[in-house]
């Protein structure tokens, strides 16, 4: 994206999907956006604010609370060959939905033989930090990146989701985009124009050479803060941004595990069969030789997140975590003694 | 199962029972985005009607007057179960009313009362009125999957033969020949040709060669190469 001119200019993360958005429905008539309180509201969170006024009520569409029944709106549009973007409020709610999903998008083009394009992105808010309780608040992608034929992105910053978005809705597979509920205040430079950020490829965004962190969504700027805890210790952390968890650019991961020698991976998600598990499996079949260590985990413990303020605060990954995540790998001894 | 041809917009049987539904009126809401004439329709049986995916769907339409035809085919069993035992009502048709859609009960073994009614669904949807719904009251010689009719446990022998002599291609044959629109050796030569245009496609399908072991992961994704993770 360095060939982008940004003058500077900063968005939020919310800002930067509102525009995402609206710029790819001026662009194609053939985009719409449906689901729960998207027209009129705008969505709960306001990513959808102003496109109802902007584009009218054919093209932004007010749903039933109908988890299953909106994904199968946006399945049957697009094998009809409009660009559906559909809206699951929450990332919880990808469970309602998961038929439509799982058993329905991601299996069509290769049950009619490929005949059919499925140009449909579905666009959902995970992630805890709001005290939203259990069913408001999970981080579900490996769930989705288990099932063949979707794929899955979950953007870090307001400039890979802008970029991200555009490449989903662009896409002619069906998509699941991850915006994470607790980045959206968050600003950073994002260009004017339109501009895709690839699907599949990830990002180094700190260079290191005694470790490499690998991270997504949110945790990427967790893990940047625990790299910047440790540097003046003399550890210099590299950290990945996957930006795409399915499929994934494992090239970058082993490529930078190779000159490090060690791996931490991150998420938010719960540690017991996230995607920590299929990270590790795959640097020790591609790497086992370089390694100086195990791989290691930093994630949820394995409970439903936590309403109180307090208990949610500790179930959640954060920079002193993944410090200590880091000093594991590398042998050392906790901070604290 | 999984019949489908895009050439003829027909967007293929599902495996999962109900789950078609969603999808059909996703074709709906896009032949009415696109401003055609084209109407939604969408095949399913008694027992899918019991599924949360088909309520949701059937909702769907009607809130957003999408113009989609549900069609029941109620052949009076979900699999192998007899439906008076898996649903309190006596007319599946009732539960268009909860969606505010019109509806009707029809003969599904009277060819030429379905098609009458098929044609007032339609006109219904092609003046913007939204989804409607129609019950046709039918059987199944076969099973839910396989070809056994007779000897099951579920349903007795005797059923079977009482709806055979009910035959819907049998009683629009004789209606046919009644009102002298075809001759019996006319219709003779009908079944015969559908008899030998099945038979092609059998030979066509067993003659096919099986596909390359190498194509395994094709149309996975849209783009070659890029499933396999």
């Amino acid at each position: 994206m360095n060939e982008l001119t940004d003058a500077g200019r900063e968005l939020t993360y919310l800002a930067a999907f509102n525009e995402g958005m609206r710029q790819l429905m001026a662009e194609d008539p053939d985009v719409f956006v449906a689901g729960e309180d998207v027209g009129v509201q705008g969505g709960v969170f306001g990513s959808f604010a102003g496109l109802l006024e902007e584009f009218g009520e054919r093209r932004m569409v007010d749903t039933p609370i109908s988890e299953q029944a909106i994904v199968g709106l946006g399945t049957g549009a697009a094998v009809c060959g409009l660009r559906p973007v559909v809206d699951l409020m929450f990332m919880d709610f990808v469970m309602i939905a998961m038929d439509q999903i799982a058993n329905q998008a991601a299996k069509l083009k290769y049950m009619f033989g490929g005949r059919a394009s499925l140009p449909l992105t579905i666009t959902t808010n995970a992630g805890a930090g709001l005290s939203a309780g259990a069913q408001h608040s999970q981080s579900l992608e490996a769930m989705l990146c288990h099932v063949p034929g979707l794929k899955v992105v979950a953007p870090s910053n307001p400039r890979d989701l802008k970029g991200l978005l555009i490449a989903c809705v662009r896409e002619d597979n069906p998509t699941v985009l991850i915006k994470h509920k607790k980045m959206f205040g968050v600003s950073g430079p994002v260009p004017q124009e339109m501009y895709e950020v690839p699907i599949g490829v990830a990002t180094t965004v700190r260079s290191g050479t005694d470790l490499t962190v690998v991270a997504y969504s949110r945790m990427v700027v967790e893990s940047l803060k625990a790299a910047e805890l440790l540097a003046p210790e003399g550890i210099e952390c590299e950290v990945i941004d996957l930006r795409t968890v399915q499929p994934l650019d494992i090239e970058t991961v082993i490529s930078s595990a190779r000159r490090t020698n060690r791996v931490v991976v991150v998420h938010e998600a719960v540690r017991f069969g996230g995607l920590g598990g299929e990270i590790a499996a795959q640097v020790q079949e591609y790497a086992f030789d370089y390694l100086d260590g195990p791989v290691t985990r930093v994630a949820a413990p394995f409970s439903p997140v936590p309403f109180s303020p307090v208990l949610e605060s500790r179930y959640i990954p954060d920079a002193a975590r993944i410090a200590e995540g880091i000093r594991d790998c590398l042998g050392l001894q906790p901070a604290n003694g | 199962m999984h019949i489908c041809d895009l050439d003829l917009n027909m967007l293929g049987a599902n495996g999962i029972v109900g789950g078609g539904v969603p999808i059909a009126v996703g074709a709906g809401f896009a032949n009415r985005y696109r401003e055609t004439d084209d109407v939604s329709v969408v095949f399913f049986g008694d027992g899918a009607t019991n599924i949360g995916a088909f309520h949701e769907a059937a909702n769907m339409a009607a809130a957003l007057r999408l113009p989609v035809a549900f069609i029941c085919e109620n052949n009076e069993y979900a699999e192998y179960t007899r439906r008076d035992r898996t649903m309190a009502i006596d007319e599946v048709a009732e539960r268009a009313a909860a969606y505010g859609m019109p509806s009707v009960v029809v003969d599904g073994m009277d060819a030429v009362a379905v098609w009458s009614a098929t044609i007032s669904a339609l006109q219904w949807a092609r003046e913007g009125k939204g989804p409607s719904f129609i019950e046709c009251k039918t059987y199944r010689y076969y099973n839910h999957h396989g070809v056994q009719t007779l000897g099951m446990k579920y349903r007795p022998d005797e059923e079977v033969e009482e709806w055979k002599a009910l035959d819907a291609i049998d009683r629009l044959e004789a209606r046919i020949v009644l009102e002298q629109i075809m001759t019996e050796d006319d219709i003779a030569a009908v079944r015969e040709s559908v008899a030998e245009e099945v038979q092609e496609a059998v030979v066509f399908a067993e003659s096919s060669p099986d596909p390359d072991p190498l194509e395994l992961l094709d149309h996975v994704y849209s783009e070659p190469g890029s499933a396999g993770q």
